[in-house]
């Protein structure tokens, strides 16, 4: 089986997030790191490989961005993947997430994949959704928010948890599927993987490389045009009790409630 | 283990309650383990800060042109180990920086780049020093000598780091962040190399589901550039002596914000209290502040740094660095200057403050000490910086020249100290501090001649430890604002934006006794700028109490060290992460 | 003419709340633009009464397709069908996980702009705008659409249920469709299975929260007897530091590492509101909290702060209000 790890670099989160008044986008500059949902991917990707239920040939790190983001790859490569792929193309840049999935999807085409993992959500976009977006363009099965994962020959036993409760669903592969922060707990890797990240082989590759269609990508062919955020309205004061007597204060309580409908 | 009587009021010394840890036992490692298991470098240092990497980058530019030797170093010629998540996550100062080292270690470089790179601020042009007798009063006194700052660069060592990590990685070093350096590696008398900390572990030090063991990292030579009160150095000290006919090392707590205010200041400040400390010798309360402008040369904003240090031999347990600083900005002057603003950042940080005569032995086999580590700050000017630099490079000089020559003996760095800057500068204040001891009003005047006199009075004056100070719970607290949020702020919405990440379930790596006298306690949970230490509700008001240890909130500043606990490493990418202090 | 098409997705007999919003939002926003909201529901054998009763809720049409229920992708087949075949400009979803995955597939299938966590539609000159919060909610987006068709997914709880037409049924429609080879690949097993512990906190109405100020593991049985009291879709939540001290699960913690909430009623007892929290659930449309600290930070943002002490408190608020509600 060989298995492709979808990773993004991401603002830290400890970074304060804010927006790029020149560009109007949100500012991506300062502390990066790999996307903590994509570290449970990898460490899942390992499981499967360590299980021994089936034997997985290799674990390809993925991933598109600047220049910088060969950090996230050293930092899959030393939690254990054999090998790295890069997508770096001015073309790609301000991809929103339709393009983003596409885009992925053209690299990992190339790489034929059993099995595409990835984090389902990252720190920065917020769309939780770029499973089902790559799925869709490699024709395969995806299940996103998965946090129970057990192979089956030819096939993935999943668990979710969904609107009813947890569903199990049975895919075939090859498929997608994004996890949830839940399904494992990622492992540290050694100084010595750490240290060795570097020498392992990483692929770095442009949009032409892939087969990606450039008008289809890019800040300025995006479907959806964002423009620049502004500040969510600000909430009115609230009021404060003071107890002294709590039977009173209970009944204010009550009475405030019941004005709102809340009873 | 102690008699004392539980009336009120009665004073406890926090040295009588040792923090249970044994440094030589625990932090000395015997011996390397087998071949296979190790990790080789050629120098590893410890201490991803100005220091350490200051002689990371020295060291690769002198092997740079000495190919054979960089060769014979292996394929990882330097290796700089750093507990936060990248270098300058956990460093922290004012700062005015002297430009001499910086500019010698890089030469090519011009100010205006250190301005475009992000971590300078601004030449200092204008300067003034105020004494506050009042929370509504200012006097502006005459600078004294060791606050003249025309020439200086505003800087912020956090974003100084990051560049000077950027710089030794473009030249070959390997920077390990999030890994802490818990064991001092030794063998046969000399420093071998060190060993990297464990990871996932649990609440109870118990190896959870992805415990991966730290690796014995070997070095031909090994950099302690730990900071403040370094994890190693201690176990360093004791293994081979090196505080020896020393004076006991004291320290210093300072706690930092930086704002974005609407209009520029247009000068550099320091003010030397009283207020909102107290006069009182009783108190032994000795402290001052600093607002330095900062022009943010990449986003066009103007910023303040504003700081708070105290001494850490005070006496009331009230004394809580993180309060005064917000009474202190209660005072028109920093109103001023902060009105309309916005709070961007906070930090804390210790500070060794004993100066030239507390400096442990610099160099042990196998090892050497750079920057604060090595006790190399100057606290009557507060400058600290240009010798972490120096001392880095001085260190990378002595390095490389045993490695080329195939010594092994690094002695020749402390001549080396002695000789330069930092040692002479170290030397000329070496007894300036001292006599405030005594209390401002007494001590003033005779840290006023040994600065006057620059040093050339002969003799040594004697520091006693911050832990036998007497504690007394006092009255430093009632000037304390309650914090509105906005202006002034209480300590876990500030330990929130430092953006400290610890781990929920990581181990306590704060070593205290957990039940002390309420004195002891109280000290603790004033001083601690990041609530760490609380004492339960229900605590007798007198006699001994339980501790609390929110140890999830240590920013590790380092100051327990000082008052009778430990703070020891942390799992490596823990705690804050420092941006622009 | 702009009709817009809303998902509705259903399970033993009853559509899912989230749906009844955007099934709600879509009547709203196509009489804005001059056109219709037709919804759609997938499934085996959809009761013809079940997908009629949506008309209550605006819908002019309502479209039924035979296939796998609780899956993503049948769906974004039928959807894809329904919309190729003419007539819709948008496609309207609910909160929730289906959503999410049959909006972001049908956009890959379309070439179709999409945007998701969405908080708020407008319509404007002919067209519809979304608005949604990035950046930890500290800032909003506005997304416009430059494709043929536009995606909108909205966030839990955005879209307000509104029965414009109590009563009425939609007239319903079999919408025959093939199902692409990768929606065949997988098979639900078991749907909707309940986890003892597990709590639903993110689809509760009211949530009370308790945090360190309760004192003790056993201080939750006061947020459980008031959660009770409330009755309905009610629900116990936890602050990170009860969580990590172990007095209450990991599935009903809220901030930035837990879940994030917008119920209809927020109650805090026992927190003091840091950030860490606030990020969590301050979306929530009443916020009430009850410390003893009259600084804590949640007195900021809260709509009512109580000061004072919660074990007084709450066991006399949950009587005041099993008895109100009895009334």
């Amino acid at each position: 089986m060989k298995i492709c790890v979808l990773v993004k670099e991401v603002p830290d989160a400890a970074v304060e997030k804010r927006i790029d008044a020149s560009t109007g986008r949100m500012d991506r500059s300062g502390e990066k790191n790999l996307n903590p949902y994509d570290t449970h991917a990898i460490e899942a990707a390992m499981q499967i490989k360590e299980g021994g239920a089936v034997p997985v040939e290799e674990i390809v790190a993925v991933t598109m961005g600047p220049d910088s983001a060969v950090r996230a790859l050293h930092k899959a490569v030393s939690l254990g993947a054999d090998r790295s792929v890069h997508l770096s193309d001015p073309a790609v840049a301000g991809s929103d997430v339709a393009a983003t999935g596409y885009a992925l999807a053209q690299t990992l085409k190339r790489e034929s994949p059993d099995l595409v993992l990835l984090g389902q959500q990252s720190d920065d976009g917020e769309c939780y959704t770029i499973g089902a977006v790559v799925a869709e363009h490699l024709g395969m099965p995806s299940l996103t928010q998965v946090i129970k994962m057990d192979v089956e020959p030819e096939a993935l036993r999943c668990e979710r948890q969904a609107e009813y409760g947890y569903d199990t669903v049975q895919v075939k592969l090859p498929a997608v599927i994004s996890v949830g922060d839940a399904i494992n707990e990622p492992r540290y890797p050694s100084l010595k993987a750490i240290m060795g990240a570097k020498k392992k082989p990483l692929d770095a590759v442009t949009a032409g490389d892939v087969g990606i269609d450039a008008g289809k990508v890019g800040g300025e062919h995006s479907a959806a045009q964002w423009t620049a955020a502004k500040a969510p309205p600000a909430k009115a004061a609230g009021q404060i009790i003071e107890d002294e007597d709590t039977n009173e204060t209970v009944e204010q309580i009550v009475a405030w409630l019941d004005e709102r409908k809340l009873l | 283990m102690s008699s004392h009587n539980d009336s009120s009021n009665d004073k406890v010394v926090p040295a009588a309650w040792p923090p249970p840890v044994d440094s030589q036992k625990e932090f000395v490692k015997r011996g390397l383990d087998p071949e296979d298991e190790l990790i080789e470098v050629g120098v590893a240092i410890v201490g991803g800060g100005t220091a350490g990497l200051a002689c990371a980058n020295r060291l690769l530019q002198l092997l740079a042109d000495d190919p054979e030797t960089l060769e014979r170093l292996g394929e990882v010629p330097v290796a700089v180990v750093e507990k936060a998540k990248t270098c300058g996550g956990h460093n922290l100062s004012g700062a005015v920086m002297r430009p001499g080292p910086l500019q010698e270690l890089f030469p090519d470089l011009t100010r205006e780049d250190w301005r475009k790179e992000g971590f300078a601020f601004g030449e200092v042009t204008k300067e003034a020093v105020y004494l506050t007798p009042t929370s509504k009063l200012s006097v502006r006194i005459p600078t004294p000598p060791p606050f003249k700052n025309h020439g200086n660069e505003v800087i912020s060592v956090a974003a100084l780091a990051r560049y000077q990590q950027q710089q030794a990685e473009e030249a070959g070093a390997y920077i390990l962040t999030e890994t802490a350096a818990t064991q001092l590696i030794v063998e046969d008398g000399a420093v071998v190399g060190v060993r990297s900390g464990d990871k996932g572990r649990g609440k109870d030090g118990e190896p959870l589901g992805n415990f991966e063991p730290g690796t014995d990292m070997k070095a031909h030579a090994t950099v302690l550039a730990e900071g403040c009160w370094g994890h190693l150095t201690g176990a360093a000290i004791k293994e081979f002596n090196l505080a020896e006919g020393r004076e006991p090392q004291v320290w210093e707590l300072g706690v930092k914000e930086v704002w974005k205010v609407p209009q520029p200041l247009d000068r550099l400040i320091h003010t030397m209290g009283p207020w909102p400390l107290k006069l009182s010798h009783k108190y032994g309360q000795i402290g001052g502040t600093w607002i330095y402008p900062m022009k943010n040369e990449k986003t066009g904003e103007d910023l303040v740094s504003i700081g708070f240090v105290v001494e850490l031999e005070y006496a009331d347990a009230t004394t809580s660095a993180h309060d005064l600083l917000q009474t202190f900005k209660t005072h028109p002057l920093v109103r001023k200057i902060l009105a309309g603003g916005e709070r961007v950042a906070w930090g804390a940080k210790a500070l060794p403050g004993g100066g030239y005569w507390s400096m442990p032995k610099l160099s042990m086999p196998g090892a050497v000490l750079v920057g604060d580590s090595g006790g190399m700050v100057d606290t009557m000017a507060l400058k600290g910086v240009h010798h972490c630099i120096k001392s880095g490079m001085l260190a990378a000089r002595s390095i490389y020249a045993a490695l080329a020559r195939g010594e092994s003996s690094l002695a020749s760095y402390e001549q080396a100290i002695e000789e330069s800057s930092v040692g002479k500068e170290m030397w000329e204040v070496r007894n300036a501090r001292q006599p405030l001891q005594r209390g401002l009003l007494l001590g003033g005047p005779l840290s006023g001649i040994q600065q006057i006199t620059k040093g050339r009075l002969p003799g040594r004056a004697a520091w006693h430890r911050n832990d036998e100070t007497r504690m007394f719970v006092g009255k430093t607290k009632d000037v304390y604002p309650k914090p509105d949020g906005k202006y002034t702020f209480d300590k876990l919405s500030s330990v929130f934006i430092t953006g400290n990440a610890t781990r929920d379930d990581a181990p306590n790596h704060i070593r205290v006794q957990k039940r002390v006298p309420r004195e002891i306690a109280e000290t603790w949970r004033w001083m601690c700028p990041a609530g760490v230490y609380e004492i339960p509700e229900d605590a007798p008001e007198h006699g001994e109490v339980d501790v609390i240890v929110n140890y999830t909130n240590c920013v590790q500043c380092g100051a327990i060290t000082a008052k009778g606990g430990r703070l020891t490493t942390p799992e490596g990418g823990d705690g804050p992460l420092y941006q622009i202090v | 003419m702009a009709n817009i098409l809303v998902y509705a997705l259903h399970y033993e007999g009853a559509i899912n709340k989230n749906s009844l919003g955007a099934v709600s939002e879509g009547a709203k926003l196509s009489a804005e633009l001059g056109g219709e909201a037709h919804a759609i529901l997938v499934g085996e054998g959809v009761p013809q009464d079940l997908a009629g009763s949506l008309g209550a809720y605006g819908a002019k049409k309502v479209l039924v397709a035979e296939g796998p229920e609780g899956l993503a992708q049948p769906v974004v087949d039928a959807m894809a069908a329904a919309i190729s075949s003419g007539g819709y400009k948008y496609a309207l979803f609910g909160g929730g996980l289906l959503g999410f995955e049959i909006g972001a597939g049908l956009a890959a299938r379309l070439g179709a702009g999409v945007a998701m966590e969405v908080t708020a539609v407008r319509a404007e000159g002919g067209e519809l705008i979304a608005e949604r919060p990035i950046l930890g909610d500290s800032a909003i987006s506005e997304i416009k659409y430059r494709s043929e068709v536009g995606i909108i997914i909205g966030r839990l709880n955005a879209f307000e249920i509104k029965e414009s037409a109590a009563g009425a049924s939609a007239p319903v429609e079999q919408l025959s469709f093939e199902l692409s080879p990768h929606a065949t690949q997988a098979s639900m097993i078991t749907r909707g299975e309940q986890r003892g512990a597990d709590v639903d906190i993110e689809g509760a109405d009211i949530l009370v929260a308790g945090g360190r100020g309760l004192g003790k593991a056993e201080g939750f049985q006061l947020a459980e007897d008031l959660a009770a009291a409330f009755g309905g879709n009610s629900a116990v939540a936890a602050t990170r530091a009860v969580v990590d001290a172990g007095w209450y699960p990991y599935a009903a913690q809220i901030g930035q590492t837990g879940k994030t909430v917008a119920p209809k009623l927020y109650l805090a007892a026992g927190i003091s509101g840091a950030i860490q929290h606030k990020v969590g659930m301050q979306s929530s449309e009443n916020i009430v909290a009850i410390n003893k600290d009259s600084n804590a930070p949640i007195f900021e943002f809260s709509d009512l702060g109580i000061v004072g002490d919660l074990n007084k408190i709450l066991p006399k608020l949950t009587e005041a209000v099993k008895a109100k509600k009895a009334s």
